[in-house]
């Protein structure tokens, strides 16, 4: 069973982040770290691996400046190897590119079973990766997994969903993209990020990858314009002089969520 | 030369803070009031591997160097001072002697489980007469057929009750001067007496020992007859290191809170860290936590090149223990009566920080080895 995760390298959400004003892009310069929302993919690689008996879990990142400490983390955690494609040439890929350039490095990394993917990165939101990649490899595609299992050459997953989950499976080889909370991640252990520095990390470009064109002119997109999310308005405080809840009843029943 | 640690131990700095804060932070409050100690959570430090660091992998270790371990310390400390001394004992006075003066066997038989922290091991110097003087031991070890049989009774011994203890290592005066001996818990004539109420590291576990024909066979003998004193000379001066990594992560936690408190705190119009009062005695303390944090690590490197750290140890050990007692004293100043009152962390550390200055060698101890070592005459 071999799986690959994405996963995704972001500036410290504690961190207050900045966009640089020449393309509106958030500015990802210095040391970045795993994105949570990737770590319950890399836990769910981990374990399906061990419950599988064998195999191992590779890692694809596409991260400016050879950045590699959000991988070293994964690693920590336990996934055997990865490939980093860093190359000046894909700031401002799009959300299209990015899954090409990823589908192209983990078909770098041999026999793929599954490949696991968060819903989102926690830094840009598109939401949408994870699907492309599994078109751009022609593999069968779930999104939202609240859960995950691996039955033969099927994988079950429950789904989730607005009203409660459905139950769905497909064939494997598959792309399958993972909610936060599906498991709990592990901390690294002390052996682990010892042992993390020796594994192998392949560094590649897009060009490498022939992937082409990439970044800005590559992309569909444009960021025109960055707008200030508006101040949030002052809540309603409702007095209780008796008929407190009468008023709250309306006021919900108003955003129609009772 | 570098001043700074490789990024290997920044990143397992960061994996322990995190572990520390989510793991530990929620529940230290409560294990303090309740005098309770939480094994899931020594446990789960095992998990992490962290009782581990300094031991090869052969048994089950780390292979990882000190500084390591007093990174490791210094994080859980700066959450936890009472997990960061159940840390720094189980791997400094628990494993470290089985493992720097054990048999083959005897590693075999306790060193595993005491690495990966499914189980505590404690070490019993002090007595009842005599703590400072170690040399004056009085409790002793009897030959008997192919046992040794042992008496009396040891005082203040940390992680020797717990309910994953395993073994008590601990010294007694034989024919050949004062050796050392491995007791298993659970040991006919090994008394645990109750545990002590103490001011501070409540969580931490305490406990007086009475050896009473107390017999143990001689396959538990821990390194050659006579030399115990000798060998936990240099047990200590290891712990001494590692008791400056936990003192650094209590004043380190006093000046950040003080820090953060100096700037929230409102008085006479405005935050109470404009007033040179309050900001001048936590520049202060950012000294002394950066001098701490410098004899600590000097000190762990020293030991990691295989130098002698006799000295450094007691330098580092006096300075960062006296640093963090004085940052408990600034940081209950700034948080006014709130400092005062159990729910503010700071009073917390005010009461754990006090130890540091007696365990492991008093102030006056360390002061009379770097004295010995200025070349002074000696008492
Ligand atoms: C919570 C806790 C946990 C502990 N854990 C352990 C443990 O796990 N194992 C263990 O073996 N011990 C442990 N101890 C014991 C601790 O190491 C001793 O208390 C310490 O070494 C001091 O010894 P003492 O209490 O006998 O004091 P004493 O030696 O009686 O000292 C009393 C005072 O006299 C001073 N003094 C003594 N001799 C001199 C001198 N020559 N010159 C100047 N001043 C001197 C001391 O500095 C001190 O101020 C623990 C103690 C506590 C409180």
């Amino acid at each position: 069973m071999n799986v690959i995760v994405c996963v995704k390298q972001i500036p410290d959400p504690a961190q207050v982040g900045s966009l640089d004003p020449t393309d509106n892009t958030l500015k990802r310069e210095g040391k970045l770290i795993l994105d949570e929302s990737d770590s319950y993919g890399v836990e769910m690689a981990l374990q399906l691996v061990d419950t599988a008996g064998g195999g191992e879990v590779g890692l694809v990142s596409m991260a400016p400046n050879d950045e590699m400490s959000g991988l070293r983390t994964a690693l920590a955690m336990g996934a055997a190897k990865a490939v980093l494609v860093s190359d000046a040439e894909l700031a401002g890929s799009d959300a299209l590119t990015t899954a090409k350039v990823l589908a192209a490095a983990a078909s770098r990394l041999g026999d793929i079973d599954l490949i696991i993917a968060g819903t989102e990165s926690s830094d840009g939101y598109t939401g949408t990766v994870p699907e492309q990649i599994a078109e751009v490899l022609g593999l069968p595609s779930i999104t939202f997994a609240k859960s995950v299992a691996i039955d033969g050459g099927t994988l079950r997953v429950n789904r989730q969903t607005e009203a409660g989950y459905d139950e769905v499976t497909c064939p494997l080889p598959a792309v399958v993209s993972v909610t936060a909370g599906v498991v709990e991640p592990r901390y690294p252990s002390f052996k682990g990020i010892m042992a993390a520095k020796s594994k192998p990390v392949e560094k590649v470009t897009a060009t490498d990858l022939g992937v082409t064109p990439v970044g800005w002119a590559g992309a569909g997109q444009q960021i025109v314009e960055v707008a200030a999310a508006p101040e949030r308005e002052a809540g309603e405080i409702v007095e209780d002089d008796g008929d407190a809840h009468l008023k709250i009843v309306e006021f919900l029943d108003k955003l129609k969520v009772i | 030369m570098s001043w700074e640690l490789a990024e290997e131990h920044e990143a397992f700095r960061q994996v322990v803070r995190d572990f520390a804060e989510k793991e530990l932070g929620p529940h230290v409050a409560r294990w303090d009031e309740e005098h309770h100690f939480p094994v899931e959570a020594v446990q789960a430090m095992g998990d992490l591997g962290l009782f581990g660091i300094v031991f090869p992998e052969e048994w089950g270790g780390g292979g990882g160097d000190f500084a390591s371990l007093c990174v490791a310390i210094e994080e859980i400390g700066r959450v936890d001072q009472s997990m960061g001394i159940t840390l720094s004992a189980g791997v400094g006075l628990g494993a470290n002697p089985i493992y720097r003066f054990g048999t083959d066997d005897q590693r075999s038989r306790w060193l595993p489980d005491l690495v990966a922290g499914r189980a505590l091991g404690a070490f019993g110097l002090t007595e009842p007469d005599g703590g400072s003087d170690a040399g004056a031991t009085r409790s002793t070890a009897r030959p008997d057929g192919d046992d040794w049989v042992i008496n009396g009774s040891k005082a203040f011994i940390t992680n020797s009750g717990t309910p994953i203890t395993s073994v008590v290592t601990v010294t007694a005066r034989t024919d050949d001067g004062i050796s050392a001996f491995v007791v298993e818990a659970g040991t006919t004539g090994l008394i645990v007496e109750p545990p002590y109420r103490k001011m501070g590291w409540h969580a931490s576990d305490t406990h007086g020992l009475t050896l009473d024909d107390c017999r143990v066979p001689d396959a538990n003998r821990l390194g050659e007859l006579g030399s115990g004193f000798r060998n936990f000379l240099t047990i200590l001066d290891d712990g001494r290191v590692a008791i400056s990594a936990l003192a650094l992560g209590c004043a380190r936690a006093c000046l950040e809170q003080s820090v953060a408190y100096a700037n929230e705190r409102q008085a006479f119009g405005g935050p109470i860290g404009r007033f040179q009062g309050v900001s001048f005695a936590l520049a202060d303390v950012a000294v002394a936590v950066e001098n701490a944090r410098n004899l600590t690590y000097k000190a762990a490197w020293l030991k990691d090149q295989g130098r002698p750290i006799g000295t450094a140890a007691a330098m580092a050990k006096l300075y960062s223990t006296e640093a963090a007692v004085h940052a408990t004293r600034v940081a209950t100043q700034v948080f006014g009566g709130a400092g005062f009152i159990d729910e503010t962390p700071v009073s917390r550390f005010y009461r754990d920080a006090k130890i540091l200055e007696l365990g492991e060698g008093t102030s006056e101890i360390q002061r009379i080895v770097i004295a010995r070592a200025l070349g002074l005459p000696q008492d």
